[in-house]
C-alpha cells in the first residue's frame, strides 16, 4: 500500500490522550416477538485523536449509526465502554458534543438565524453576545444572505447546513455527523464536503463522520475505518495520510484511486453478505 | 423524552385488558358520581344496567331501536355515496376542488341543529326529516377526506397508470381507489358518527319517533333513570361500532403504508 | 383574487340569486324559505333594533367561555395521553365514536348540578367540545418528526423544554385544527343547549321564533348565527392554511 509512509502519525494515541475511546463496545437488541436477540454491533475499540477526521464507512445495516447514537449518548450500549475526553458517556449528550443527522433536522418554524440561535438562546445567552457568534457559524457555512429565510424556503443541502450551523455556534469539541450529505447530489456532497474539511480546520473539532460513501470518506479523512457486515467491527483502519489543508481536487491524486480500492476490496464481500442478508 | 423512541408495544393482550380496565375505572367513578349527587340526578351503573335490561323487554323501546336503526342506515347510505362522489369529483378537478373546499368548510361549522325548523318546514315531522338531518351532517366529512385522499395520491400513480395505458375507468378502479382508500376509510368512520349524531338530532327536535324522541321525552319528564339508560345504550353501540371501524381503519392504514 | 376565489364568489351569488328568484316566484314556499333578501333586511333589524343583542352577546360570552375552558383542558388531556400510550390506546375507541353521542342528552344532569343559569350550557359545550381539543393534540405530539425528537436530545434539552420548543411549535397546525373544532363544537354545544332548555340565548330565539310561526325573524336570528360561526371559522382557517404552508415543503 504504501500510504501509511507517507506522513508519520506519530505514537499510537493511548486511551488516556484520546479525545474519545470506545472500548468492547456491543449493541444487542432484545428479540421482538419470541424473536433471538440480535447482535448488532461489536466488540469494537477505537480511538479518536483531538483533532482528527476520522471516517466509518460499512455495508448498509452494519451498525454504522448505531454507533454514532452510542458515541452521542443517543442510545446505550449493552457492553464496553465510551469515554469522551476522559469522562464516560451514558444516558446524556455529553457537553462539547454535537450531532447532525441525515435526515433534514432543521426546525422549520425558526428562520435560518433562530435555528443557529436556538442552543444559544437556550442557555440564556446575552443576544449582544449571540448574534457575533450565530453570524460567525453562519458565515462560516455561507448562509449569512440567508439568515431571514426560513428552511422550507431552502434546498436540501441548505438545510443540512442550516443544522451544521446550529451544531456549530454551540462551539463543540466533538462533531458526530451521520451521513449528513446522504441525500444530496452528488456536486453537491463534494461542495459540502470542501466546506466540512475548512470548517474542521477553523475549529479544530475532532470530527466522526459515519458515510457510505467511499469517495467522500477517501478524500476527507485523517483515518477511515472498515466496518463488517452485522455485527459490525472494525476489519481495517485507513490511514490515508492527506495534509491538513486538502480539498475535493484530491479526487485527482493517484493516491486517491488507492484508497478507494482499498476500502472496496475489503467492503465487497461484507456488502454482499449484508445484502443477501437483508430481509 | 427518551432518545431513539422507545418500541411501544405492549403485545396483543394488553391493548384489550387496558380498555377493560378503563371501563371498569369509569364505571367505579360514575358509581361514586352517582352516590355523590343521589339517584335523582344521576342512576349508578348497577341500577341502570338492570333498567336497560327490563327496556329490552319493552315494545315502545324496541320500537324506537327500529326506527332509529331505519333511520339512520339510509341516512349513512346517503351520506357514504354523496360524500364519496363529491370528494371523488372535488379531489380529481383541481379547480373545483380548490373553488369548493372553503364552501364545505364553511358548511362543516355550521351547527346544523340551528336548521332543524328549515328540515321540518320543508320535510314535516317524520322519517324523511330525521334521515336528512342525519345525511347533512355526514356527507360534507366523508367529502372532504375522500377529496384530501384523493389530492394525495402521489403523482407517479398516475404516471404508471399513463405509461400502463389504463383508461380513466381502469385507472380509478385499480389506481386512485386502492391508493386513497385508508383515506377513504378514515373519512366513512367520521361520516358514521357524525351520520348519527345527526339521525338522533334529528329524533329529538323533528320526529315523534325514534331513540332521539324517547331522549327528548326523558328530559322533559325529567326521568333520570330512562335517561342514563339510553345513554348507556347509546353509548355502548356508537362505540362497539366506533372500535369496530378503527379497526378495518387501522388494517386499511397499514396496508397503504405497506405500499407506500 | 385567485380565479378559484372568483369563481366561488360566482357560485355563491348565483345559488344565492337562484334561492331569491325561487321564493319570488312561489317555487319555494314563502311560509317555508324567506327569500335571502329579506333574511339579510330581517338580520339588519335585529341587528340594529337591539331587541335582541342581549340574548346575541349572551351566546357569544357562553361559546367563549366554553371554548376556552375546552381548549385549556383538552389540551391537558392530549398531553396526558400523549405521554401515557397506553391510557391513549386503551381509550381510542371512545373517542374515535364520542361524537356519534349526542353528548347534550345530559343536560338536564348539569341543570340539577349547576342550577337554572348559563353554566350547565357551559358544561354541556364542554363536555361536546374539550374532545376534539384533545385529540387534534395528541395527533399532533404524534405527527412529530421522530428526528426532531432526536435533535432535541442531542442539543441536551430538558423534557419540559423538548414540550416548550420542539414538540409544542411541530405540533402547531394540529392544535390550531384543535381551536378551530373546539369553537365550532361549543356552538353547537351551546345553542343546542338553548334549544332544548332556556330563557335567552339565540337558539332559544330561533326555536321561539319558529313555534310562533314568526319566519322572518327566525331565519334573520339564523342567518346571524351563521354569519358570525362561518366568519370566525373562516378566519382561522384561512390562518391555518398559512402555518402549513410554512411548516411543510
Amino acid at each position: 500500500m504504501g500510504l501509511h509512509a507517507q506522513i508519520p502519525l506519530g505514537e499510537p494515541v493511548t486511551a488516556q490522550a484520546a479525545h474519545v475511546a470506545v472500548r468492547g463496545l456491543t449493541r444487542i437488541f432484545p428479540g421482538a416477538n419470541g424473536r433471538p436477540p440480535l447482535q448488532a454491533l461489536g466488540p469494537l475499540d477505537l480511538d479518536l485523536a483531538p483533532g482528527e477526521f476520522f471516517s466509518v464507512v460499512g455495508p448498509s445495516g452494519c451498525g454504522k449509526s448505531t454507533l454514532l447514537d452510542i458515541l452521542a449518548g443517543l442510545s446505550p450500549a449493552s457492553a464496553g465502554s465510551v469515554t469522551f475526553e476522559g469522562k464516560p458517556v451514558a444516558g446524556t449528550v455529553p457537553d462539547g458534543v454535537g450531532v447532525v443527522f441525515q435526515e433534514d433536522s432543521s426546525f422549520p418554524w425558526l428562520s435560518v438565524f433562530d435555528n443557529a440561535a436556538f442552543g444559544l438562546r437556550r442557555l440564556k445567552t446575552p443576544e449582544a453576545q449571540l448574534r457575533p457568534r450565530v453570524e460567525e457559524a453562519l458565515a462560516l457555512i455561507g448562509l449569512s444572505d440567508f439568515a431571514s429565510a426560513f428552511p422550507a424556503q431552502l434546498s436540501g443541502g441548505m438545510r443540512q447546513r442550516v443544522c451544521i450551523a446550529r451544531t456549530l455556534v454551540m462551539r463543540p469539541r466533538l462533531i458526530l455527523l451521520d451521513e449528513p450529505f446522504g441525500a444530496l447530489d452528488q456536486q453537491t456532497k463534494l461542495l459540502m464536503g470542501d466546506e466540512l474539511l475548512r470548517l474542521w480546520r477553523e475549529t479544530g473539532a475532532t470530527i466522526l463522520l459515519i458515510t457510505h460513501s467511499l469517495d467522500e470518506a477517501a478524500l476527507l479523512s485523517d483515518r477511515i475505518g472498515v466496518m463488517s457486515a452485522r455485527p459490525g467491527r472494525f476489519i481495517d483502519v485507513i490511514e490515508t495520510g492527506w495534509a491538513r489543508d486538502r480539498d475535493s481536487r484530491l479526487a485527482a491524486d493517484p493516491g486517491f484511486g488507492a484508497i478507494t480500492a482499498r476500502i472496496w476490496r475489503q467492503l465487497r464481500e461484507e456488502s454482499l453478505k449484508a445484502m443477501r442478508a437483508a430481509p | 423524552m427518551t432518545p431513539a423512541a422507545k418500541p411501544l408495544k405492549t403485545g396483543r393482550i394488553a391493548g384489550p385488558l387496558d380498555t377493560v380496565v378503563l371501563v371498569g375505572a369509569s364505571a367505579a367513578l360514575w358509581a361514586l358520581a352517582a352516590r355523590w349527587v343521589g339517584p335523582q340526578v344521576l342512576t349508578g351503573p348497577v341500577d341502570t344496567i338492570g333498567y336497560l335490561g327490563g327496556l329490552f323487554a319493552d315494545p315502545e323501546f324496541r320500537a324506537s331501536v327500529w326506527e332509529t336503526t331505519r333511520a339512520f342506515s339510509l341516512a349513512l347510505a346517503i351520506a357514504w355515496a354523496s360524500g364519496l362522489a363529491i370528494g371523488m369529483m372535488l379531489g380529481a378537478h383541481r379547480l373545483t376542488g380548490e373553488v369548493a373546499e372553503p364552501i364545505l368548510t364553511a358548511l362543516y361549522s355550521i351547527p346544523k341543529i340551528t336548521l332543524y325548523p328549515v328540515i321540518l318546514l320543508f320535510f314535516g315531522l317524520g322519517m324523511p326529516a330525521r334521515v336528512a338531518f342525519g345525511a347533512i351532517h355526514g356527507i360534507v366529512p366523508v367529502a372532504l377526506f375522500t377529496m384530501a385522499a384523493v389530492r394525495g395520491v402521489r403523482p407517479v400513480y398516475f404516471r404508471t397508470a399513463r405509461s400502463l395505458r389504463l383508461g380513466p375507468l381502469a385507472t380509478a378502479r385499480h389506481i386512485i381507489l386502492p391508493a386513497c382508500l385508508p383515506g377513504i376509510v378514515s373519512g366513512l368512520r367520521v361520516g358514521f358518527s357524525l351520520t348519527l349524531l345527526g339521525t338522533l338530532i334529528g329524533e329529538m327536535f323533528a320526529s315523534q319517533r325514534g331513540l332521539g324522541h324517547m331522549v327528548i321525552r326523558a328530559m322533559e319528564t325529567n326521568d333520570v333513570r330512562l335517561l342514563i339508560a339510553l345513554a348507556l345504550f347509546l353509548v355502548t353501540v356508537a362505540t362497539g361500532a366506533g372500535a369496530l371501524l378503527l379497526a378495518v381503519d387501522r388494517r386499511v392504514a397499514r396496508l397503504g403504508a405497506g405500499r407506500g | 383574487m385567485t380565479r378559484a376565489g372568483l369563481l366561488r364568489t360566482g357560485i355563491i351569488a348565483a345559488a344565492l340569486g337562484a334561492l331569491e328568484a325561487a321564493c319570488r316566484l312561489g317555487a319555494i314556499d314563502r311560509f317555508s324559505l324567506s327569500p335571502p333578501s329579506e333574511m339579510a333586511t330581517s338580520a339588519l333589524r335585529i341587528l340594529t333594533s337591539g331587541e335582541y343583542t342581549r340574548d346575541i352577546l349572551v351566546t357569544f360570552a357562553t361559546v367563549a367561555g366554553a371554548a376556552l375552558l375546552s381548549v385549556v383542558a383538552g389540551f391537558a388531556l392530549g398531553v396526558l395521553l400523549y405521554r401515557l400510550p397506553r391510557l391513549k390506546r386503551a381509550a381510542d375507541p371512545f373517542l374515535a365514536s364520542y361524537y356519534a353521542v349526542p353528548s347534550f342528552i345530559f343536560y338536564p344532569l348539569f341543570i340539577v348540578l349547576f342550577g337554572l343559569n348559563r353554566w350547565p350550557l357551559v358544561a354541556v359545550a364542554f363536555v361536546f367540545a374539550f374532545v376534539a381539543m384533545a385529540i387534534a393534540s395528541v395527533d399532533g405530539f404524534l405527527s412529530v418528526r421522530p428526528i426532531l425528537l432526536r435533535t432535541a436530545a442531542s442539543l441536551r434539552l430538558t423534557r419540559m423544554e423538548t414540550l416548550r420548543l420542539v414538540i409544542l411549535p411541530a405540533a402547531a397546525p394540529y392544535l390550531f385544527t384543535g381551536v378551530k373544532l373546539t369553537i365550532v363544537y361549543a356552538f353547537i354545544g351551546v345553542v343546542a343547549g338553548e334549544f332544548i332548555l332556556s330563557g335567552s340565548g339565540l337558539g332559544y330565539r330561533i326555536a321561539f321564533a319558529y313555534q310562533s310561526f314568526e319566519t322572518a325573524t327566525m331565519y334573520g336570528l339564523m342567518l346571524i348565527l351563521i354569519c358570525a360561526v362561518v366568519t370566525v371559522n373562516m378566519l382561522l382557517w384561512s390562518h391555518e392554511k398559512r402555518l402549513h404552508a410554512r411548516l411543510t415543503r
